[in-house]
């Protein structure tokens, strides 16, 4: 098919104008509003678009490590020799995806050169139902299911239900990527035998938890019965398995063995069906691992070439704001995003494996995007940091709330302190020129401290970045 | 009582694996760290599913739950109904959180109409919203109807519209938010030193003289009414309590 009917163009036209008025009026990258306008306009775009795809697409959900997945599954693909389409920016909202796609195609809705393109689409997971008739994904990776925004999504189970139903009623999805450490994604396979699933999980118990952490929302089986852990590597996510029905972790086809967690790299034995590669990745912490497996794994379900997907793991850096180190007046900052209990316990652990001279920057904001409620900071395991002797900084629109954590924790902030411009400069006064400063922030709060630390460090803003 | 004897609370926290979806552990921790520094010892009984209840208590915390949670407990927190009513009519302090509060009161009518027992120690009963009306979602304002208690603040997130029978009273009236169900400006239920809330936040960190008062009460329980708490400042409560006003009357949904 070669373009879109008339009512597509306009929406087109509107869409695009509407972004190029944004970025030029400076007021940042403008990747959702073309979206907005031209899906309100003509619903039908999204999937005509999708549609000239020639290598086809697959989709990323989950609730953590989204942008950082399909940022490697998209490097994959490029290093492979395909042209990858992805919503890199991490708009995974409706109009976010649909933007990225009217950024992609000229006045009549055709596609250059889609005959080489591979769409990676990040999704949010409440809106990953609704995209499906229109995206049509070959292959669709599902992460894990933590409690993340329940303001927003309400409960943890309904996202589940969610995946389950469209699953029942589009049968066009052919590959499942499914970590099969979390059982609320593993139990995704069942009634979909008709579809290929491919599995990833983690095979070395010498990194498991000594117990389950607070922040764990998968107790009960299905069947009604407790799950019990041979080991727990994070959350709920682990070895499970239910000893009255017989469910278990099912075998991962794409796992990890042999991992070594150092403070800025992880190695280990990547485990691609019979083929095992040893693996360092510039990005810390076991949580990385899994976003590296799902990439893996969804690259080997899209028929990449193992050799493309290692040199992706090795050599593509941080995604956007997930890890991305700067270089600022002579300390080395790095900025890790913490939305949800599971995400920041993860970030703590590898705070842990720190010098004491750190210091810590932590930003709380309350937008939309961050989860309007706080409460879910009393569900991270904050008391693990005061067994240290971080410097620790507190921002954001509601640094108050954090501070109080933090006291809860037995933790002594150095300075509570909501503008995080001037927050951010008190912490590089208080670090000796060499020392690290580790900002932990919530979705908006790293939006605005990204923006501040590319400004000051002549990095690029990322709607011009080419990854 | 003299301050120099140690003094103990025993805190008894109902299903904590199960009742703990919405970060309601807070309350514990806040406990914790104010007993830290008033001197008081905290012994933690946690029960889970079919354990028995200990002979005392000086106050009991339960959190919220996801309805799949929330079915699972009811029988079994039913059943222990009788022993914790006999608590609460002994002084014992109480805290009961979102879906805890639910069960705390006669019933939870589900949206399937099957009816959930409860322990009946509030006069409430709850019923699950009408399909297609919307959770109660946001950042809540209230002044306590419990003296010393004062402005309270936090967030909340319920489907459930919880009514209160003749017998019932109101924790507080809300200026911002929801509360019970909405319509009638009522926030939570308490009975001689229980207490019943929506509000997370968690409520207690944020809510300092609400924390203190529940630890007075427990104090009171085990050693009589003669015992009496330091009054102190937390100013990293007190600040945390301002914003979180601020930002309730900023974007909570205003009660006339």
């Amino acid at each position: 098919m070669a373009g879109v009917g008339i009512r597509e163009r306009g929406a087109l036209l509107l869409g695009r104008g509407a972004g190029e008025a944004v970025r030029r009026l400076g007021r940042g990258g403008g990747t959702a509003l073309p979206g907005l306008v031209a899906g309100r306009l003509a619903p039908g775009l999204l999937e005509a678009c999708a549609s000239q795809l020639g290598h086809g697409l697959i989709t990323v959900t989950g609730t953590n490590g989204k942008t950082t997945t399909s940022h490697l599954i998209s490097a994959a693909a490029r290093i492979a020799g395909l042209h990858p389409l992805h919503n890199r920016s991490g708009s995974n909202l409706e109009r976010g995806v649909i933007s990225t796609f009217v950024g992609e195609v000229d006045g009549t809705g055709t596609m250059p050169g889609a005959a080489d393109r591979l769409g990676v689409i990040e999704l949010d997971e409440a809106v990953w139902p609704r995209l499906l008739p229109s995206l049509r994904p070959r292959v669709a990776v599902f992460l894990n299911l933590f409690r993340d925004q329940l303001d927003r999504y309400g409960e943890v189970d309904s996202v589940a239900e969610g995946w389950q139903r469209a699953l029942a009623a589009y049968p066009f999805l052919t590959t499942l990527v499914l970590n099969v450490d979390d059982p609320s994604v593993a139990a995704l396979a069942e009634g979909n035998a008709a579809r290929e699933v491919i599995g990833f999980g983690i095979e070395d118990v010498g990194v498991a938890l000594d117990g389950a952490e607070h922040a764990s929302d998968a107790r009960f089986c299905v069947c009604g019965a407790t799950y019990r852990y041979d080991a727990v590597y994070m959350g709920h996510v682990g070895v499970w398995r239910c000893d009255a029905c017989g469910r278990a972790r099912p075998t991962p086809v794409v796992s990890a063995r042999n991992i070594r967690l150092g403070t800025d790299s992880t190695t280990f034995e990547l485990v691609v069906g019979r083929e095992v590669t040893e693996v360092t990745i510039p990005l810390a912490g076991l949580y990385s691992v899994y976003n590296a497996l799902a990439a893996a794994a969804g690259a080997h379900a899209l028929g990449l070439p193992l050799e493309a997907t290692t040199r992706a793991l090795a050599e593509s850096g941080p995604a956007f704001g997930r890890q991305e180190r700067f270089a600022l007046d002579g300390r080395m900052v790095r900025v890790l995003l913490a939305k949800n209990p599971t995400g920041l316990n993860e970030v703590i652990r590898t705070l842990l494996a720190l010098p004491d001279d750190a210091t810590l920057l932590a930003l709380l904001n309350d937008g939309i995007q961050d989860g309007q409620d706080v409460s879910w900071i009393y569900d991270a395991d904050l008391e693990r940091l005061a067994e240290r002797e971080f410097r620790l900084i507190v921002s954001g629109d509601r640094a108050d709330d954090l501070a109080l954590r933090c006291a809860v924790a037995g933790l002594e902030p150095r300075m509570v302190e909501r503008d995080i411009a001037f927050a951010l400069n008190a912490a590089i006064a208080a670090t000796p020129v060499g020392g690290r400063i580790e900002i932990i922030a919530t979705y908006t709060a790293m939006m605005a401290i990204r923006g501040m630390l590319a400004t000051r460090t002549g990095a690029q803003p990322y709607w011009e970045s080419t990854e | 009582m003299t301050s120099e004897m140690p003094r103990t609370i025993r805190v008894v926290t109902l299903y904590p694996e199960v009742m703990d979806v919405y970060a309601d552990r807070g309350n514990l921790l806040a406990v914790q760290a104010r007993c830290r520094a008033l001197g008081v010892g905290v012994e933690v009984i946690a029960i889970g599913l079919g354990d028995a209840l200990p002979s005392e208590a000086d106050l009991v915390l339960i959190g919220g739950g996801q309805d799949r949670e929330q079915r699972r407990i009811a029988p079994d927190l039913a059943a222990k109904g009788s022993a914790l009513r006999a608590w609460a009519d002994s002084g014992t302090a109480m805290l009961a959180v979102c879906g805890g509060f639910q069960l705390f009161g006669n019933f939870y009518r589900t949206g399937a109409g099957e009816e959930l027992p409860g322990v009946g120690l509030f006069d409430v009963t709850t019923v699950a919203p009408a399909p297609g009306m919307p959770r109660c979602i946001g950042d809540m304002l209230a002044q306590s109807e419990v003296p010393g208690v004062g402005e309270l603040v936090g967030f909340e997130n319920h489907g459930g519209r919880t009514y209160l029978g003749p017998q019932g009273q109101p924790f507080a009236r809300v200026q911002h938010g929801f509360g019970n169900n909405g319509d009638d400006g009522t926030e939570g239920a308490v009975y001689r030193e229980a207490i019943g809330t929506y509000l997370h936040g968690s409520v207690l960190p944020k809510n300092p003289a609400l924390l203190d008062r529940l630890i007075l009460a427990a104090l009171r329980h085990r050693y009589g009414a003669e015992a009496t708490i330091e009054r102190s400042r937390d100013e990293y409560a007190e600040r945390a309590h301002r914003a979180a006003a601020e930002v309730a009357r900023r974007k909570g949904r205003p009660n006339s």
